[in-house]
């Protein structure tokens, strides 16, 4: 097997309570290994923990006992080691699109202009060229969350974490951001931890799909996706597909409670 | 330009406030107690010299001097509060409190502490004006959104850092209100100053006249310190807009 770029060993977490009582447990005792070039898409109710689980590996959070390795290491303070794409764009309002997609480098303290290069040559593959003066507030929706995916992107990392980047957008909109965001994985390879809610979404995209069956999570459920790549929109219509969808479906709704 | 024809409605009702105004002066005849406009703009006029060079340097003296002190204190708190925990539980209510103390009563504690001397006039401005300055500056800095703020961290960034790419660019509209707010008030606040004792300034002019039982004299020079600040309001606007171009647009 390829190495891996993302392990938890054991990992349990709660989080911290301002009075006394003590918060429930989110995360326990958890393991898994997500390898190098990896398309892995994380599927659970809402409330689950999944933005949880981010937030422990940006290092935003720190498990209460357990090791997050990155790379094969384990690291302490991982802040600014992978690259996060908030649910929302988030983007600043005063910064223009160059500006905004350049911070991760003028962080990493990467002089302006060599920045400002680096962005202007990705621009076209964004679908954003001739845009870079325009400010977030003239932009669309998809606009956004591709300026939003490209900063991701510049932090460098290997390891890109997208939580639910497209659930803001119109179905028709979100169909081709998935088609572009495949494309563009196919073409760099980096890893990519998904959060979604869209169980055809998670089936189009992954290499394997995650379902978080239990709170708090002790383990993943791994669902490998038995699709080749490249994949079409019309791959999701194969009969184990639509089956692989149903027993997914059946499963998340289980876990819904009313 | 859109903007011009805004001020077409205020204007009207101005000039129709004055028309009023100097019917009902008219009317009445007693200038010592309501000159008509006619009559203040004449004094204006007449009084130039002495009020142009002499009263109001001063007071511009005062307002500037008590503002630019507000800037520097208020701001300065505000990043201190913003910074430590412990400060802010400390001065935020002081602050707030502040608020309740009569600050006409305490100017003329002022005069007793600096005498007839600038300061105590500056004393009466900065205190007046520091408040919306401080809180709104503050407020501003706690606007900024968490979720930001953990991009940011997760990008890497250090405390310095998102200080100065987050928060201080999300305290700048904040900041402009609040200045608006204290440009306004400052003029207020140095006349009260002026009127209490002072050798020199509008406010003092103002109260000067009164004694005389000039009507038009008295309000010859809050003419000119409302003025005054409708200008500094101006200027802060102006200033805004250049700063803040991205907030056109929103
Ligand atoms: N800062 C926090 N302090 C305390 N509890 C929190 C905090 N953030 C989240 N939680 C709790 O942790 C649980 C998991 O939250 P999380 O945001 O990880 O869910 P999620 O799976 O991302 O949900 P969604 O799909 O709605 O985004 C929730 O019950 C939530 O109430
Ligand atoms: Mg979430």
């Amino acid at each position: 097997m390829s190495n891996s770029t993302l392990q938890f060993k054991k990992v349990s977490f709660r989080y911290e309570s301002k009075n006394n009582d003590i918060n429930p447990s989110i995360i326990e005792s958890l393991s898994f290994t997500i390898h190098s070039s990896e398309f892995v898409s994380i599927l659970g109710p809402s409330g689950s923990g999944k933005t949880t689980l981010f937030k422990l590996i940006t290092g935003l959070e720190q498990p209460s006992s357990g090791d997050i390795l990155l790379n094969g290491k384990y690291m302490k303070n991982r802040l600014g080691c992978v690259g996060y794409m908030p649910q929302k764009d988030l983007l600043l309002p005063w910064r223009t699109i160059l500006q905004n997609a350049s911070l991760p480098l003028e962080l990493r303290g990467v002089k302006k202009k060599v920045a400002y290069q680096q962005v202007i040559e990705l621009l076209e593959e964004f679908g954003l060229k001739g845009l870079e003066d325009e400010l977030p507030s003239v932009l669309s929706g998809g606009m956004k969350q591709r300026v939003s995916f490209l900063r991701s992107i510049l932090s460098g990392a290997n390891l890109l974490l997208l939580d639910e980047p497209f659930s803001s957008l119109d179905a028709i909109t979100r169909l081709s951001m998935q088609e572009w965001l495949l494309n563009l994985w196919e073409k760099r390879k980096t890893t990519v931890l998904f959060i979604t809610h869209d169980v055809d979404e998670a089936l189009f995209l992954s290499d394997r799909i995650f379902v978080l069956s239990e709170t708090p999570v002790r383990h993943l459920k791994e669902v490998p996706i038995p699709l080749r790549r490249p994949r079409g929109i019309n791959d999701l219509h194969l009969p184990e597909i639509i089956k692989l969808k149903e027993d997914l479906l059946n499963q998340l709704r289980q876990k819904v409670r009313l | 330009m859109s903007k011009l024809r805004d001020l077409y409605a205020p204007s009207l009702l101005i000039v129709i406030g004055l028309i009023i105004w100097e019917l009902i002066a008219r009317a009445i005849g007693m200038s010592f107690i309501l000159p008509s406009p006619i009559e203040i703009s004449r004094k204006l006029w007449e009084l130039k010299g002495i009020l142009f060079f002499g009263h109001l340097p001063a007071t511009l003296g005062v307002i500037l001097t008590g503002l630019s002190l507000s800037i520097i204190l208020g701001v300065g708190l505000a990043i201190w509060m913003n910074t430590s925990k412990i400060a802010e539980k400390t001065f935020y209510p002081i602050i707030i409190s502040s608020q309740t103390i009569p600050i006409i009563a305490l100017a003329p504690i002022f005069v007793l502490w600096f005498g007839y001397s600038i300061w105590s006039k500056v004393a009466v401005t900065l205190l007046i004006t520091f408040f919306p300055i401080t809180v709104s500056t503050f407020d501003g800095l706690k606007s900024s959104s968490k979720e930001m703020r953990d991009l940011l961290l997760t990008m890497g960034a250090s405390k310095k850092e998102i200080f100065l790419k987050l928060q201080v660019p999300s305290a700048l509209p904040y900041f402009y209100s609040g200045l608006k707010v204290a440009v306004t008030l400052s003029v207020i606040g140095a006349a009260i100053g002026e009127w209490l004792g002072a050798q020199a300034g509008l406010g003092y002019f103002s109260r000067r006249m009164m004694t005389q039982f000039d009507g038009a004299g008295v309000f010859a020079p809050i003419v000119l310190l409302s003025a005054i600040g409708i200008v500094l309001f101006l200027l802060v606007a102006l200033l805004e807009k250049f700063t803040l171009k991205w907030r056109k647009t929103i």
